[in-house]
């Protein structure tokens, strides 16, 4: 048996090809067409706060053991200006970063999210305050979606006191009330994210928790055993694989042996979203929303999404994939241009008022970054570099320094009352 | 959340409970055929007896004399009880006076490997108390979460040995969520994590483990070791209302063994202060957890062998330990001992010697000797041989004492 197995594979070495699919599945699937979604010229109201139906394209979503989300969106042309704003905001904000990174004034890691604004953007326009929100690397955009400011998240970069994170974390940690942190260890957030969720329907209250991971770490150990956990608990929460297609350099499919990352739930029901097309993201969330809130459990998404740059600063991001590809993603599925093109096409506004908005975010923008620029250094003192390591009173005597002279004395400083933590929503 | 899986690690888990149960009488009679007993006769090396030990308190009058109580639980009752029904009457204490308190691990629903959480599901409800899946490092990421979210958990690893999966959550989520957080001020603070820890007589290599010097390492945690029921109770009455994450190590070769009249109220001991268990003048031996009971013993011999007058303190906190009270010490004594279970190579030894030697160089009249583990694996049959025995710690009396 084993001689005649073996022959025969060397007989027809191009004999694994016979097991390539044939042929496309029957159903559509997932596009990253920014501009798909449908509203009629004619239903667009004139007032700005006046609910219209927005009809996504059937190439929105794909689904595994779900009923789909409905494919129309209410939303007002206010709202949609805002959406517009924001994903204009946070590429602006990266795009300063970029800059200032390349100006050597941010060091260390950096890593943009230029490309998927329409992720942080289209789920923060479907969640409330009261929803919690926890990511890894590329958590820039979010911070500054949960209620973050450019000044702080560009100063957390430059390492300023005033930064988010008093200057203590740079690019992957970053808090905000209701948003539980980038994160720089590959998939530690996943399982957080649960027990986020598990205490908020512990308490009773009616929130929903989304957990966001790369493609990269959709292979983590204990992404898996969150899953099992969300579950067999049935607890409220949403985690979302933010599929760029490449985990730092490697392609998905080179990674991974089911890149259909909204199926990797298997007991969970999953759904593949057009993560460049923003109202496709916020439609998907709103209806992940209230599926959690009726108690139906966990869900798995997967936002197929786009990285223009490298996957950090030094990584130029060109040698795993073509200029091409960069090219083509960012010509003809831009989320910012998708619906730029879409406000234009339905009437919601026009290009001379597109055009101040875009003027206006980018000058709060760039103002809010010339102010961090401006920020004081933090005070090279004992008290800024030992603090928040254990709750300001129960301290251990001393913590070392280099030499002892450099040991830090808790009981001989006055280490003030700290933060008050915020209210947990 | 049922306790059906065929999955060879439970089994072994489960096979390994009933010889454990066995094991206290063991150590009051010298059976022959165990695994890692004392050889007939040994004048030294005997089984402990913890019957009389002076690390147990024997009568309620002995227990409620302790300082460290508060007044109305001095003048209270108190019951003989074991370590683990002392962590259970814990546990029921917290789950009984804060709401945000949660209890789950691995089995321990109906009780735990150890008995440690008997009753408490019934008692508190699944909601709040309740098995988990095999996954310790989801679990403690688990936790890690529900205590950003203002909730007290206090959850178990099955063995300390299947810590190492969530070391990473334990290390870069668990100890440094204030400090990343800055000015939004999230932390973990209401998180406990319990663990079964050290040596038990047939642990082998996946149940004898003490890795507490790994996590001494790390700022931001606090690392425990109750050497008794009364000391149990109460630190990790302390550890579940402290606002910093905490692990809590318990010997689990004590869980039974160790017996004693433990208050019946509730009480919180500081978690930042070592105990001195007998005071002396000549040397201070430094330990924690189990190894105080082999150094009680030793003390005896050598106390009567040599007439010196020698110091026990228990670290009881590992991290951040208490440097005031063993400085005091050795700088009375002049000479100084580390024992603990867990290896000599960059154990706590290491760090409370080199402390010792930076702060009091100058009154010390012998090197600070370390006793600890032989830096190898905890072979079935060599644990004994392995941790640190009665004539080891003798010896390091006497070698101190003539140097």
């Amino acid at each position: 048996m084993l001689s005649r197995a073996i022959r025969r594979s060397i007989a027809s070495p191009l004999r694994r090809n016979a097991f390539a699919p044939a042929a496309r599945p029957a159903f559509r699937a997932v596009t990253t067409d920014a501009a798909s979604s449908h509203a009629d010229r004619e239903a667009v109201p004139k007032e700005d706060d006046k609910p219209f139906e927005i009809r996504l394209s059937d190439e929105s979503f794909e689904t595994y053991e779900l009923d789909p989300p409905p494919y129309t969106l209410d939303t007002t042309k206010a709202e949609l200006k805002k959406i517009y704003y924001d994903m204009v905001a946070v590429r602006r904000m990266e795009m300063a970063a970029d800059r200032l990174y390349k100006e050597k004034k941010i060091r260390g890691f950096c890593h943009l999210s230029t490309g998927q604004e329409a992720v942080a953007v289209g789920i923060e326009h479907a969640i409330d305050r009261q929803d919690h929100l926890i990511t890894a690397y590329r958590c820039h955009g979010f911070a500054l979606m949960r209620g973050g400011t450019v000044k702080s998240i560009i100063g957390e970069l430059l390492g300023k006191r005033e930064g988010i994170a008093y200057g203590k974390g740079g690019s992957m940690h970053m808090f905000s009330p209701g948003f539980y942190g980038g994160n720089g260890i590959v998939g530690a957030q996943v399982p957080v994210g649960a027990g986020i969720a598990f205490a908020n329907m512990y308490e009773g209250k009616n929130n929903v928790t989304l957990a966001l991971y790369g493609d990269g770490a959709s292979n983590q150990g204990q992404v898996f055993e969150a899953f099992n956990m969300a579950k067999l608990w049935n607890i409220p929460i949403i985690f979302g694989c933010e599929n760029n297609k490449y985990g730092m350099g490697t392609a998905a499919n080179r990674s991974s042996a089911l890149p259909d990352y909204y199926k990797r739930g298997q007991y969970i029901p999953g759904l593949k979203i057009n993560g460049m097309d923003v109202l496709a993201v916020m439609a998907a969330v709103k209806y992940g929303k209230e599926w959690c809130a009726a108690g139906k459990g966990p869900l798995v998404y997967e936002y197929v999404t786009y990285r223009y740059g490298g996957h950090s600063m030094s990584d130029p991001g060109t040698t795993y994939r073509t200029r091409e590809e960069i090219q083509r993603m960012r010509s003809t599925n831009d989320p910012i241009a998708g619906l730029k093109q879409k406000l234009l096409d339905w009437g919601v506004t026009s290009e001379e008022e597109l055009k101040s908005i875009d003027k206006e975010a980018r000058a709060q923008v760039d103002a809010e970054v010339a102010e961090a620029e401006k920020m004081a250094p933090p005070e090279p003192t004992g008290k800024v570099l030992f603090e928040d390591i254990y709750v300001r009173g129960s301290e251990p005597d001393f913590l070392r320094g280099r030499i002892p002279e450099e040991n830090f004395y808790y009981n001989q400083t006055d280490m003030g009352t700290g933060p008050k933590p915020v209210a947990r929503t | 959340m049922n306790t059906r899986t065929t999955a060879t690690r439970t089994l072994s888990r489960y096979l390994l409970r009933p010889q454990i149960s066995v094991l206290p009488q063991s150590q009051h009679q010298s059976r022959a055929k165990r695994y890692s007993s004392a050889v007939a006769g040994a004048r030294l090396n005997g089984s402990v007896e913890y019957d009389t030990t002076p690390i147990l308190h024997h009568t309620s009058r002995s227990t409620l004399s302790n300082p460290e109580l508060p007044q109305d639980v001095r003048k209270g009752r108190t019951k003989r009880i074991n370590l683990y029904t002392a962590v259970n009457e814990a546990l029921r204490h917290a789950l009984q006076t804060d709401e945000r308190v949660l209890v789950f691990g691995e089995d321990i629903q109906f009780g735990g490997v150890f008995r440690c959480t008997m009753n408490l599901a019934a008692d508190f409800g699944t909601e709040r108390v309740f098995n988990t899946p095999l996954s310790e490092q989801g679990l403690v990421g688990f936790a890690i979460g529900a205590a950003s979210e203002g909730m007290r958990p206090v959850a178990e690893i099955q063995f300390a040995d299947y810590v190492f999966p969530a070391f990473d959550q334990l290390v870069n989520e668990a100890a440094k969520y204030r400090y990343r957080s800055g000015s939004t001020g999230y932390n973990c603070g209401g998180l406990v994590i319990r663990m079964p820890m050290g040596v038990v007589g047939h642990g082998a290599l996946y149940h004898s483990q003490s890795p507490e010097a790994l996590f001494t390492h790390i700022p931001g945690l606090r690392v425990i070791i109750p050497r008794s029921p009364v000391q149990a109770k109460g630190l990790l009455l302390s550890a579940i209302r402290s606002n910093d994450p905490v692990l809590f190590m318990e010997p689990k070769v004590l869980y039974r063994a160790a017996v004693e009249q433990v208050p019946v109220d509730a009480y919180h001991l500081p978690l930042d202060k070592a105990e001195i268990l007998k005071t002396g003048k000549d040397i201070t031996i430094i330990s924690y957890g189990t190894p105080l009971y082999t150094c009680s013993a030793a003390i005896a011999a050598a106390e009567k062998d040599f007439g010196c007058s020698v110091e026990l303190i228990d670290l009881r906190t590992i991290y951040p330990w208490d440097r005031e009270t063993i400085l005091e010490s050795v700088n009375k004594t002049g000479r100084a001992i580390v024992v603990h279970e867990s290896m000599t190579n960059a154990g706590v030894g290491a760090e409370v010697a080199a402390t010792i030697q930076e702060k009091v160089f100058l009154r010390l009249e012998a090197p600070v000797k370390r006793v600890a583990g032989w830096a190898t694996h905890t072979g079935l049959v060599y644990e004994k041989l392995i941790v640190p025995d009665v004539t080891r710690v003798y010896d390091a009396i006497k070698q101190t004492i003539d140097y």
